[in-house]
């Protein structure tokens, strides 16, 4: 067991009408289901027991979920470490979307895979405390002590006289009397939510076309607006003559917008601050609209995939870089004679492309702004919103919709923020809407990286020294103290930043999602030329790591790294090869989870299809099973379908690619048939799991496209090497 | 501008809007139909699938010109009371992430099963090829076509 401090002291009590509580209700399954319980009539009062739960005089619980959803399923998942704690039925708990309020909230975030591992505190709290405070009231009801009380589903018994109370008939004094200073939290053994897999809390409403996302958010007597930009990066707008335009059937204005910043925010990251908005009352009126707007651009310089993968190989081949950690002296051991193997492994740019393009709803008036839509940074756009509009930011209201994917385009609320200046000047609530091309081609991409690995290999084959030197445009995607760091003698990292005007940002698991697949397909190469086993070769790096550790400031647990890889190794059976399946095996630790994978690739004519993918991953402790494979197994084919296929070239600062037929993202057919995940049993703290299944399958698989082909893949994207 | 009477899940609606004006669009935009989904806008990610007389057509690029006496079912229609067996069977499997593609998967999934009751794997991952999930959910989909030609 174990006694944390509350944090929780704020509480308000609050009163919802018998009406405003039914509008919560539609599409929820308890309604529907048998009636005999007392939880099952109509709530008339709801009762705010603290910042994240609200309980019914009937017993229904509706849990607040904090943080916005993007497809990582938090609004499951937190809510039910929040029940978990509270101990009850999870079929009387309803879960709704907060609104941003950082007064009772902090870090409503989606970034990083770091919701539930921040979360888990004060959700626990949040829970515990709860429960707490509703065992107070049915003691001091029955005049006994808490010791003699238990809990179950939402209904609290007197062990002696077997009398029961319900949440619903505690929670008006409950919610009255003061929050305890200290609040027992469960210890693991006794979870019964956590680590059972609950499906999607909106899992129904998802499969029935309920209007959940952003782009569905309307209101009445809005206008349609969209955006045009510049077609190259390193252009800016001239001029416009929209007289064509402004003449079409259900066009309303065509002016300019601009979010230009005095100084830098990294959450408005954008290329393009001067912007056309096209009007209108329907999408497709200022879809046309927008094809007879004429503008004139300015240019500066224009950048070509062509000079960027000139700049990164003079950075990596002639220039010096940042050395970010040295250990020993590696060139001592080259002068020494040591076998030298030196690789180097590319990314170009990539775009986010989440299914939903970007888009967002505003209603600015002198006096507030209402901003509602698709956010995974709400604080930062109301920051933003409140030094463009000159409203201060408690008039800033904004409300996070259900996000059609994000893969961290979302973070950068441009958007929000355009919609928010287009409404100001219209003086009406407009529907701010990307075309699919917009979103394409005013992206934050990827950056674009390259690295170069130098192995050294001693006489008895062991890996002697590393040097790892890292460029990216823009941004070094070096971590120079994690794996291999700490396991060599003789290590140099070093790194190099190049400039661009093209805007870019942070993809899935930022610098990981390149560095991981090069250094894994690097070791697997060097193991090769030492004639040892990869994960042998891998295990016993772990092993100098866990005994005798080189250097202080190593960024991993060895223990709990190996610990992944030894579980892939039994359950794909690694050490048992099968004739005409080709492995490949990668390990990986990015947002303080561990992950190893071992991909399966079979030969059907001449062409390489992956049969299957096994997946070890320690987060600690899983909240949601069910959830919890779905992201690692999205993550997997996100990794495969970015190494294999996507690129996002420049000509003259053109983006060249600009909806799907061009830019290919993974379609059914290339995806694994199977993929099976496990997760290492744990009592520690959940970690990260959005991100960090994505990174190490890249090395996996580019390992097994080499076993399969017997040829190395350095450069991605794989796919049209094949 | 122009009058277009179409029927749409078993009801007839009378639009004034440009003649080729996507169904998508008539359907978000005019009926505030909202479950159809736009991705692309050029029929290749599949976010806007609906039915009409019950093969999988891509809205964002078929015209209201176009639709005459067809009959249009959007993912809406598709069921009463939520409970086609695609549907329950993507309950089962948990197959959504942030589920925005998962209605065109859904329309398209029962199109198929409508034509071929009993498809193999193989087919199954053939006829849903056409249909992006950029969170990757493509082997849960896969596992959840299956399991609803089974409880047809």
């Amino acid at each position: 067991m174990t006694i944390v401090k509350t944090a929780i002291n704020r509480r308000s009590f609050l009163k919802v009408s018998a009406a405003g509580g039914t509008g919560l209700l539609i599409g929820f399954n308890w309604l529907a289901s048998c009636s005999t319980k007392p939880q099952q009539s109509i709530p008339k009062e709801w009762f705010d027991i603290n910042a994240y739960i609200k309980i019914a005089d009937n017993g229904l619980v509706t849990i607040y979920s904090p943080n916005p959803e993007i497809g990582q399923n938090v609004k499951t998942a937190m809510p039910l470490i929040i029940a978990e704690e509270l101990d009850v039925d999870w079929t009387n708990v309803m879960v709704e979307q907060a609104d941003l309020n950082t007064v009772k909230y902090s870090r409503q975030l989606a970034g990083g895979s770091q919701s539930i591992r921040h979360g888990w505190p004060s959700l626990r709290r949040a829970g515990a405390t709860a429960r707490r405070l509703l065992l107070e009231v049915a003691a001091k009801r029955w005049q006994t002590d808490i010791n003699q009380l238990s809990v179950s589903n939402g209904v609290i018994k007197h062990s002696e006289t077997g009398k029961e109370l319900h949440y619903g008939e505690l929670v008006v004094e409950a919610a009255a009397i003061p929050v305890p200073e200290d609040v027992e939290l469960k210890s693991p053994e006794k979870f019964e939510l956590i680590g059972k897999g609950i499906k999607n809390v909106d899992g129904q409403k998802i499969v029935t076309g309920n209007p959940l996302f952003g782009l569905d958010y309307n209101e009445e007597g809005q206008v349609i607006a969209m955006i045009i930009h510049p077609p190259s990066f390193g252009m800016t707008l001239k001029s416009f003559d929209a007289s064509e335009a402004e003449k079409l059937p259900g066009i309303h204005k065509v002016f300019t917008i601009d979010t230009s910043l005095e100084e830098s925010d990294w959450s408005a990251t954008n290329a393009f601050n001067k912007l056309i908005a096209v009007t209108g009352s329907s999408t497709w009126q200022v879809m046309k609209a927008k094809k007879a707007v004429i503008a004139e651009w300015e240019s500066t310089e224009l950048e070509n995939d062509q000079d960027h993968q000139q700049l990164l190989l003079e950075a990596i081949e002639k220039k010096e870089g940042h050395v970010q950690r040295q250990d020993g002296n590696p060139e001592d051991i080259i002068k020494r004679g040591d076998r030298v193997i030196e690789r180097t492994y590319t990314a170009p740019f990539i775009a986010h492309n989440p299914m939903e393009p970007m888009n967002f709803f505003a209603n600015v008036t002198t006096e507030k702004a209402d901003l509602i839509g698709p956010i995974q940074t709400p604080e930062n756009l109301r920051k933003l919103a409140s030094r463009f509009l000159n409203l201060p930011e408690e008039k800033v209201n904004v409300q996070m919709t259900r996000m059609g994917g994000g893969f961290g385009r979302r973070l950068y609320g441009h958007f929000g923020l355009e919609a928010a200046l287009i409404s100001q000047q219209l003086q009406a609530p407009v529907k701010l809407i990307y075309s699919r091309e917009d979103d394409m081609t005013q992206g934050t991409y990827r950056p674009a990286y390259r690295v170069k690995y130098t192995a050294t290999l001693d006489q008895d084959n062991n890996l002697s020294s590393l040097q790892c030197k890292a460029a990216g445009i823009p941004g070094s995607p070096l971590f120079a103290n994690r794996f291999p760091a700490g396991t060599i003698d003789h290590y140099k990292a070093e790194s190099l930043n190049l400039g661009t005007n093209i805007s870019t940002g942070a993809w899935r698991a930022p610098r990981s999602n390149f560095m991981a697949g090069a250094e894994q397909s690097f070791l697997d190469e060097v193991a090769e030329l030492a004639g040892k086993d990869p994960i042998d070769f891998r295990l016993n790096l772990f092993d100098r790591a866990i005994n005798n550790p080189v250097g202080e400031r190593n960024d991993y647990d060895p223990e709990r790294y190996a610990g992944v890889i030894k579980l892939v190794r039994e359950k794909s059976n690694w050490d048992t090869p099968i004739d005409g399946v080709y492995r490949g095996a990668s390990a990986y630790y990015c947002h303080n989870s561990y992950v190893a994978q071992v991909v399966d690739l079979v030969m059907e004519n001449d062409k390489p299809v992956i049969q299957k993918v096994w997946c070890a991953v320690d987060c600690g402790i899983v909240i949601n099973n069910e959830g919890a494979v779905n992201q690692v197994e999205g993550a997997i084919i996100d990794g495969i379908g970015h190494a294999m296929y996507a690129q996002m070239n420049f000509d003259n600062g053109a983006p060249q690619q600009n909806n799907f037929h061009q830019y290919r993202l993974i379609r059914n057919m290339e995806a694994p048939r199977e993929i099976e995940v496990f997760f290492v049993e744990s009592e520690i703290d959940p970690t990260g799991l959005g991100e960090p299944g994505l990174p190490p399958i890249i090395g996996a698989l580019a390992s097994a496209l080499y076993k399969a082909t017997g040829q190395r893949f350095y450069d991605q994207p794989f796919g049209p090497k094949i | 501008m122009s009058l277009f009477t179409i029927s749409v899940n078993n009801e007839k609606y009378q639009v004034d809007v440009d003649a080729d004006t996507p169904v998508l669009w008539v359907l978000r935009d005019h009926l505030k139909l909202l479950g159809t989904k736009y991705g692309c806008g050029i029929a290749q990610c599949g976010a806007c699938t609906i039915h009409a007389d019950g093969n999988a057509i891509r809205s964002c690029s078929f015209p209201i010109s176009s639709v005459g006496e067809m009959k249009l079912t959007t993912i809406e229609g598709l069921s009463e009371a939520g409970d086609h067996p695609v549907q329950k069977a993507w309950i089962k499997f948990d197959v959504s992430q942030c589920g925005y593609c998962q209605a065109g998967q859904i329309m398209n999934a029962a199109a198929l099963l409508q034509r071929n009751p009993s498809p193999s794997e193989r087919e199954i991952s053939q006829a849903m090829n056409g249909n992006i999930c950029r969170c990757g959910t493509y082997t849960r989909i896969n596992k959840a076509v299956m399991e609803a030609s089974k409880t047809l």
